[in-house]
């Protein structure tokens, strides 16, 4: 079946786009987390997906773990980070205005970077993957490499887990009445730091599954955070702050148009891909599923 | 005072004069970018200047050679041209090198002509830079000098249909045009010209588009790190290496990222001046000092650009000492033994000719490691780019 045929074009674009899509939901749900519910405008998101990738791949590659050990290894660092300096800065920075988190958060990337380069240098650090990742899986009408699938599956893993915990579980709703209002939601006996505490080091935590799992598309070097960083807002910005659906409904939107686009126009590729996304938040400065702030 | 003491301190004077020319120092300019995300390449040119004075010595005949690095962060004309200025005016350089960006090296052009100063390019590889003053030497290579002949030998192996997928900006046009002017003036057929936007991150679309077309091969040009990093994935996870179509390419698989490509690398076909695993003595010189003075660099095709280009400033230096035009003609024509093979500098393109390689990506069996063997070779190439 070639491109040429109207209905493979279609579902290569799907299958495609889905993938595509998935992989950018995987490296921005963290930061749907951070910025979107707890309202800290987190540009350091991409280096906690970069300390992720690095121990991923020094785990895999230099220690020589399996590749389930060297990511355990990988989220756990990246919450050992994470929560130490969520207690020493991020809680200074929650009360900074919006243009000091973007200054704070910015220097942070630069020093998590120079951290990396130091220690791994400015090469690619790529992050071996089990074999079986890369074997192709016949969908009937193409093949697909299996990572795809897996980084789907995990994707819909990583909604549904968010949907029950943020939706339907204890911490969700004390989590939203401390953001929502801090002040009272701790005079009502809510624990708000440590709430923050941990809604951090789960934004930590999918950051760094993000970056390890996407890495096959986005591959990690030491500047990682700044390479990425415009794709995750897009994310975020699109889908809406404070919804984890809408970024969902965002990466899957655009991951399938900007896939169509490089099938059916290359050249034209980057441009409908930001032409889409400022026709979207012209028409919803909220993004897609974002509240109307009161 | 008398005569005598006069003629004394003359005598005395001159003899000082004399001696300090004797001894004088003769500075170079290197411009490149030392911090960023393109620092590597500043690295890598620093640590073969220092290689190489290490192997040499910091005297070139009677005068001794000092570098000065200059920070150009990425593609910066603006800047480059105020550290190009400081560097003539106050820091009194002869010499001008680096330039990774060809950007880079246009914004000096007018200056370099105004001093006369020699300013030898370790890797900006725009044909028609050197037309832009004729103080521009290149020890790099161009574009169509390593395009062109692998066009030519892609055809003499049976390869008759091509698709290029090359990314969509200034170099990846040029060996977009090299490589079909080459490939069809053979009588070969490119079926598909794709341009990829620089921000892609996701290169599925493309090849399979290309792998539903069948062509014979896939030639790409591919800024390197990450873009090479997931095309190569791609190309391997997607079939297109199953299928049979061939991937061509330069300097996509160069040495400083090539052990991070892994396994999707071997077998991967390049057309390209320079492979670490060159055989021959002085590579090996070469390559064993680096890595006994800095553990862990990788030679590449930046390294040897800078090695030769230092290489050629001694030479300079030597003949001419100061005297610009003096050192541009004593460089055109020579002739010399680098790491990457023998070199010429060619008096009319001022870039050296070269022999290029077709090399295939191996698992050295020794070390472990992945290198580009090279299978065969196309001797002393031109720029093929300069009359075009």
């Amino acid at each position: 079946m070639s491109t040429g045929d109207g209905m493979g074009l279609f579902l290569n674009i799907l299958v495609d786009g889905a993938a595509y899509g998935m992989i950018l939901f995987m490296i921005a749900v963290g930061l749907s987390v951070t910025m979107g519910l707890m309202r800290v405008v987190n540009l350091a998101h991409g280096g906690f997906a970069l300390i992720g990738g690095t121990l991923a791949h020094w785990a895999g590659q230099d220690l020589g773990l399996a590749f389930p050990l060297a990511l355990a290894v990988a989220m756990l660092g990246t919450l050992a980070i994470a929560l130490p300096l969520e207690r020493l800065v991020y809680r200074r920075i929650y009360g900074f205005g919006e243009l000091q988190q973007v200054l704070a958060t910015i220097g942070l990337t630069f020093l998590i970077i120079a951290a990396v380069n130091l220690w791994q240098g400015s090469a690619l650090l790529p992050v071996p993957l089990p074999e079986s990742f890369a074997r192709p899986v016949d969908l009937g009408f193409r093949t697909l490499p299996l990572h795809r699938l897996v980084v789907i599956g995990s994707g819909l893993a990583v909604i549904a887990g968010l949907w029950l915990l943020l939706d339907r579980s204890r911490f969700g709703i004390r989590l939203r009445a401390a953001v929502d209002n801090r002040g009272t939601a701790s005079a009502l006996g809510i624990d708000t730091d440590r709430i923050y505490m941990v809604a951090f080091g789960l934004g930590a935590l999918l950051a760094a599954l993000g970056g390890i799992l996407g890495a096959e598309l986005l591959p990690i070097d030491a500047y990682y955070p700044l390479r990425y960083m415009v794709l995750f807002l897009i994310v975020v910005a699109v889908g809406g702050l404070g919804s984890i659906a809408g970024s969902f409904a965002a990466a899957l939107g655009l991951g399938m148009i900007e896939t169509a686009a490089r099938y059916l126009a290359p050249d034209l590729a980057t441009i409908a891909f930001f032409a889409i996304v400022i026709l979207v938040l012209a028409l919803r400065p909220q993004g897609l599923m974002g509240k109307v702030s009161a | 005072m008398t005569r005598i003491s006069c003629a004394a301190i003359a005598a005395a004077l001159t003899a000082l004069c004399g001696q300090m020319a004797g001894a004088d120092t003769i500075k170079v300019g290197v411009i490149a970018p030392f911090s960023g995300p393109f620092a590597t390449y500043g690295t890598q040119y620093r640590n073969a200047i220092e290689v190489y004075v290490a192997q040499h010595g910091n005297k070139a005949g009677e005068h001794e050679i000092e570098f000065v690095y200059k920070d150009s962060g990425g593609p910066n004309p603006d800047q480059v041209r105020s550290i190009a200025q400081e560097l003539l005016i106050r820091d009194r350089v002869d010499y001008l090198a680096g330039f990774t960006f060809t950007p880079n090296a246009l914004a000096v052009a007018p200056l370099i002509d105004q001093s006369e100063t020699p300013t030898v390019i370790f890797n900006a590889a725009t044909s028609s830079i050197n037309k832009e003053s004729k103080f521009f030497l290149r020890t790099s290579y161009t574009m169509w000098q390593v395009s062109e002949p692998l066009a030519q030998w892609a055809f003499d192996q049976g390869i008759k249909t091509v698709a290029t997928t090359v990314s969509d900006y200034g170099p990846g046009i040029d060996a977009e045009t090299a490589f079909r002017a080459a490939f069809e003036e053979r009588g070969g057929k490119v079926v598909d010209a794709i341009r990829m936007p620089l921000s892609t991150t996701d290169f599925t679309p493309f090849l399979q588009r290309v792998r539903d077309e069948k062509p014979d091969a896939v030639f790409t040009f591919l800024p390197g790190g990450p873009p090479t990093f997931t095309y190569t994935k791609t190309y391997n996870e997607n079939g297109l290496a199953q299928e049979g179509i061939r991937f061509l390419g330069t300097a996509e698989t160069e040495e400083v990222n090539l052990q991070g490509l892994g396994e999707a690398a071997v077998g991967l076909t390049t057309a390209y001046h320079y492979s670490g695993a060159h055989d021959s003595e002085t590579n090996r010189a070469f390559t064993a000092k680096l890595a006994e003075m800095f553990p862990g660099a990788v030679a590449n095709w930046s390294s040897v650009g800078a090695y030769d280009g230092v290489d050629l400033i001694y030479h300079m230096v030597e003949t001419s000492g100061s005297d610009g035009p003096a050192a541009i003609e004593a460089a055109l024509g020579r002739e010399w033994e680098s790491p990457r093979g023998p070199l010429k500098l060619d008096p009319e393109t001022r870039t050296v000719a070269q022999n290029v390689y077709i090399r295939e990506v191996e698992r050295d069996p020794a070390s472990g490691q992945l290198v580009n063997r090279e299978k065969g070779v196309i001797a002393n190439v031109g720029d093929l780019g300069w009359t075009r």
